[in-house]
């Protein structure tokens, strides 16, 4: 079976990868380009632990083939803090515990920014239900909603600074 | 299995034609990719119709219908305000799919090719009256929803054949559409039941047209033409209610699972034509 040559962008990098036509994204992401960051929970897109943005949507890297990534703009994880500092929502998970084991945390920051990209203020509601597509087993989500809304006000005051 | 990425509907139907049996379309991949990684699923070939300009476009035609490509992701169709306005229930069904992250993907066509018993899309694109475009080697042909799913996993579409669009009819002034589902917990799960349901009114506020479908209570999503019956003439009172939700019932063939009994699916199932009725013709008064 021959392999399939793509071309992509992660992480504003441009990216090359041989990949299997059955592949998924997530595997491409992992096994070949070695950003572990991308977890697999469930591998049928229910749990959002491989949750990365795909030309500005957020999509489960399990249910994307690799060969699709062609000419595609990939945001993982990794993507998310700069040279400068880590990314207010990473920061804000730290600060207030919003996670226990890490398993899902990428997957919930990749989301949670995604978010805060469109809603700069959203209330206790919309947070939840936009991040209903990621499970988490261990904290009971508590302090993943309150680690976003401070990461909000953060990216507000930055704004208006 | 080969990956193929086509770049018009031509390209696509000629790859399906070279290989029919097995190669597949994949619109959004949240069922197909679920399916082959599970191994339920073993396409030879899966064609990819995102890269289809014409199947990633939604269209407002001058009659007041609708177009919507087959590739376009609920979350680009819950995101058109104009759309979300002429037909609010059909937007409210594709706001029901799976997560956020499923929404970036998952299509309405592919919800009706998957052909689940349950897809939430597709009770309100039925009472809405949509007809899919389905393309082949042969050219196109047009097809009403209802006739798409013909049981668990199974549609009438032939060895060949991809949707290529899903098409909205015009909408007089005082017409407008509800769909609701019951599930088990608040969000992310599959229908116990559900009911779309589609009105027009006249001046006075009788319903002149309607059509009832219901999702989760049959092997195929049902179009409920006695219940839509019960409420035409009427001006949805309390009694013509009651007969479209009896109607409803009757139509009512569900599983047993750990969702719901089947008792319990018909029963709900009344009540959500009724609710969805309701909310239809209030949102219709609103019109004008």
């Amino acid at each position: 079976m021959a392999k399939i040559h793509v071309k992509t962008t992660v992480n504003g990098d441009p990216a090359e990868f041989l990949c299997a036509p059955g592949q998924t994204l997530l595997s491409a992401l992992r096994d070949t380009l070695h950003l572990t960051g991308t977890k697999e929970g469930c591998g049928s897109g229910d749990c959002g632990a491989c949750s990365v943005e795909m030309d500005g949507r957020v999509v489960c890297a399990c249910l994307v083939l690799a060969a699709e990534a062609e000419g595609r703009q990939i945001t993982t994880v990794e993507g998310l803090a700069t040279p400068e500092g880590l990314h207010p929502v990473q920061q804000r998970f730290l600060e207030e515990a919003a996670l226990q084991c890490g398993f899902c945390t990428p997957g919930f920051m990749v989301a949670a920014k995604a978010l805060l990209d469109r809603n700069p203020d959203p209330d206790e509601t919309e947070i939840r239900f936009w991040l209903a597509g990621n499970l988490c087993r261990c904290t009971g989500y508590d302090k993943i909603v309150r680690a976003v809304q401070k990461a909000a006000a953060d990216l507000r005051a930055q704004d208006s600074a | 299995m080969n990956y193929a990425a086509p770049q018009s509907i031509a390209e696509a139907v000629a790859a399906l034609a070279a290989d029919p049996g097995v190669a597949c379309a994949l619109a959004g991949g949240t069922d197909l990719i679920v399916q082959m990684q599970a191994g339920r699923r073993h396409p030879g070939l899966v064609i990819d119709l995102k890269r289809i300009a014409e199947l990633n476009e939604v269209r407002s035609l001058p009659d007041g219908s609708w177009r919507l490509g087959a590739a376009v992701p609920a979350a680009a169709l819950v995101g058109n305000a104009a759309l979300a306005t002429a037909w609010p229930g059909v937007t409210e069904a594709v706001d029901l799919i799976g997560s956020m992250q499923v929404q970036s993907r998952a299509t309405p066509a592919g919800n009706l090719c998957n052909a689940s018993p349950a897809a939430d899309s597709v009770p309100a694109l039925i009472a809405a009256g949509a007809t899919v475009e389905i393309a082949s080697a042969e050219g196109l042909r047009f097809a009403p929803v209802e006739t798409v799913p013909v049981g668990p996993g199974r549609t009438s579409l032939e060895a060949g054949e991809i949707v290529t669009a899903i098409l909205l009819p015009p909408r007089p002034a005082r017409a407008a559409d509800a769909y609701l589902r019951l599930i088990p917990r608040s969000e992310m799960d599959i229908a116990i039941a559900g009911a779309g349901v589609s009105l027009e009114l006249d001046d006075s506020g009788t319903c002149v047209k309607a059509r009832v479908a219901l999702g989760a209570v049959a092997p195929t999503v049902r179009l409920a033409p006695l219940a839509a019956a019960a409420l035409i003439g009427t001006r949805l009172d309390d009694a013509a209610l009651e007969a479209a939700a009896g109607a409803a019932r009757a139509m009512c063939d569900p599983i047993d699972d750990k969702r719901g009994t089947a008792a319990y699916r018909t029963r709900m199932a009344g009540v959500l034509v009724k609710r969805a009725a309701r909310l239809a013709q209030t949102r219709a008064m609103a019109r004008g």
